[in-house]
């Protein structure tokens, strides 16, 4: 359990590193939105009402699959700031298994100096987000189990 | 009367908030709408009252509830004046404007209306003048009937006309929309409404800082607002009713100083205006309030409207010029607010970088979502204005927006 843990250490370590380069905000949000631009949209076809999280500010959709244990996440946003923290999220999630899913914490978007994002207040989303990803991998570990 | 106030620097130097600094830059402050900020005579009023007078209202005799009592009394008063009402008993405090809606619809909606009966709004209300409507119609068979706008953010008054029939039991319009700046011709509405002796509910939120309000000018039935968009505290707000139809309607909740006399039989409510007061309001915040309209009428509406209609001009000149800007609302009669939307980047986003440069604007559907619908967006970004705005914070708007659309 202790070394698979660490691979989402390690990716979280990862990011923490990379967003040390930057020494003002501006490019680090410039850096996020970069990060938005690129990630893979989901399928059009997935950008459906049922993976849909509505937050009140900006809209995120949210695809799960499980395969051989690993579960892979897509997602995306109309929002660029939203999607590219969506990225970091995937970038650390996906590749993991259920447990893992489950147990971490992320506590690399507070270290990043990302946490207001994740805040209910900002009504961006992602909370709701963050909650369905650790609910996916809730009902593949009941899967796995069953 | 002492001289009016109309010097910017003197009337932000009232308001302590301003001074803050935002993310390293100072504060500029463009989310009036939501709520105003407030000045320091309202803030001390507050601290005062718990300080020196803090009782509770109404039903002491000693000296302190005595106090309380007739300086929370006084307000109801000066908020008579501040609208013009013909009666101080014609104002009932509330939490605030939707406090207000949702006692019309409950006190005047049980009895009033009907099975079939229909309510009229428009499409541009907020969600706070549309759900208590709703939920009437749910319990009692009521139908909902929506006056569209055109794509500028007006309504039409033919089509107004034509909404109006033989079943419409009551009619609720926004004075000036939140998420479009509309001013509606309210005055004309009202008359229309009672040639067919239909009640019209004026929702003044947007309103009552940008505008000298006169309900009996108006002849509007129900008129609501709230302290906290004027200067004012939250959790507090007006309801301006006509006297007859305030003492046709029920009761809204039941409780203290709502009633006359009570046995385990029977029970008789207390005349206007505590039939619709029950329990212990918020007395320091309806205190404040009267500091708030002190403070408004320190200014005068001259200079406010003029102030803030400059601020409103500069603001939409200044940023027809940014390519790819696109505003929401383009109605000829506009009030304190200008919303807009950058090409290819969302709202959210605009607001996120805005607010690293220290500037607070709204972005998101602003509670009417009816009309994000209706222009197909997502959301808007909103710049709303308050008489402490200056030009220079519109600069620095207008230089935020080109740092907004180089990042994306």
């Amino acid at each position: 359990m202790e070394s698979v843990l660490e691979k989402i250490a390690e990716k979280e370590e990862a990011i923490i590193e990379e967003f040390a380069l930057f020494d003002d905000w501006m490019d680090k949000y410039e850096h996020i939105i970069g990060l938005g631009k690129e990630l893979p949209l989901i399928e059009d076809g997935l950008k459906t009402d049922d993976l849909l999280i509505r937050g009140c500010q900006s809209r995120v959709w949210l695809h799960a699959k499980m395969e051989n244990g690993i579960v892979t996440f897509t997602a995306d946003s109309d929002a660029i700031i939203t999607k590219g923290i969506i990225s970091l999220l995937v970038r650390v999630l996906s590749g993991q298994t259920p447990a893992e899913i489950i147990e971490t914490d992320l506590n690399f978007i507070q270290h990043i100096g990302l946490k207001e994002h994740l805040s209910p207040t900002r009504s961006n989303g992602l909370v709701s987000m963050v909650k369905q990803m650790k609910l996916y991998a809730l009902a593949f570990r009941t899967q796995q189990n069953g | 009367m002492s001289e009016l106030l109309t010097d910017i620097d003197a009337i932000r130097a009232q308001f302590p908030i301003l001074k803050r600094e935002i993310n390293g830059k100072p504060l500029v402050y463009f989310d009036n709408g939501a709520t105003s900020q407030k000045p320091q005579s309202v803030i001390d009023t507050i601290s005062r009252y718990y300080e020196f007078e803090n009782s509770n209202i109404h039903r002491g005799v000693h000296t302190l509830s005595q106090e309380a009592t007739s300086a929370y009394e006084d307000v109801r008063k000066k908020v008579q004046k501040f609208i013009n009402a013909e009666h101080s008993h014609e104002i009932i405090f509330t939490s605030g404007t939707t406090g207000g809606i949702n006692l019309v619809a409950s006190s005047f909606g049980e009895k009033l209306v009907r099975k079939g009966d229909e309510i009229l709004i428009t499409a541009m209300e907020h969600h706070s003048n549309i759900v208590p409507w709703q939920m009437l119609c749910e319990r009692n068979g009521a139908h909902l009937k929506v006056l569209p706008i055109s794509k500028e953010g007006e309504i039409d008054i033919e089509e107004f006309k034509n909404l109006i029939g033989p079943k419409t039991e009551l009619i609720s319009l926004v004075h000036v929309s939140n998420s479009l700046g509309t001013i509606n011709p309210i005055k004309e509405m009202i008359e229309i409404a009672h040639k067919q002796s239909i009640p019209v509910l004026i929702d003044g939120a947007q309103a009552t800082h940008h505008m000298p309000v006169d309900v009996q000018d108006l002849d509007a039935d129900f008129y609501v607002f709230s302290a906290h968009k004027m200067y004012g505290p939250t959790g507090v707000g007006v309801l301006y009713g006509k006297e007859e139809l305030l003492n046709d309607m029920t009761p809204y909740q039941g409780g203290g100083d709502m009633i006359k006399s009570v046995t385990f039989e029977k029970t008789t409510y207390n005349e206007l205006p505590y039939k619709f007061e029950a329990g212990t309001p918020n007395i320091s915040g309806g205190i404040a309030l009267g500091a708030a309209i002190d403070f408004i009428n320190s200014i005068g509406f001259d200079f406010i409207e003029k102030h803030e209609a400059e601020l409103c001009r500069f603001a939409t000149s200044q940023l027809r010029d940014i390519k790819g800007l696109r505003f929401i609302g383009t109605a000829k009669e506009r009030a304190g607010s200008v919303s807009f939307l950058l090409d290819g980047i969302h709202p959210y986003d605009t607001g996120v970088i805005l607010d690293k440069l220290g500037i607070a604007v709204r972005t998101g559907h602003h509670c009417t979502q009816p009309v994000m619908n209706f222009f197909e967006i997502p959301g808007t970004v909103r710049a709303s204005f308050a008489v402490y705005n200056t030009k220079q914070e519109v600069v620095k708007l207008v230089e935020g927006i080109d740092r907004v659309k180089r990042m994306f």
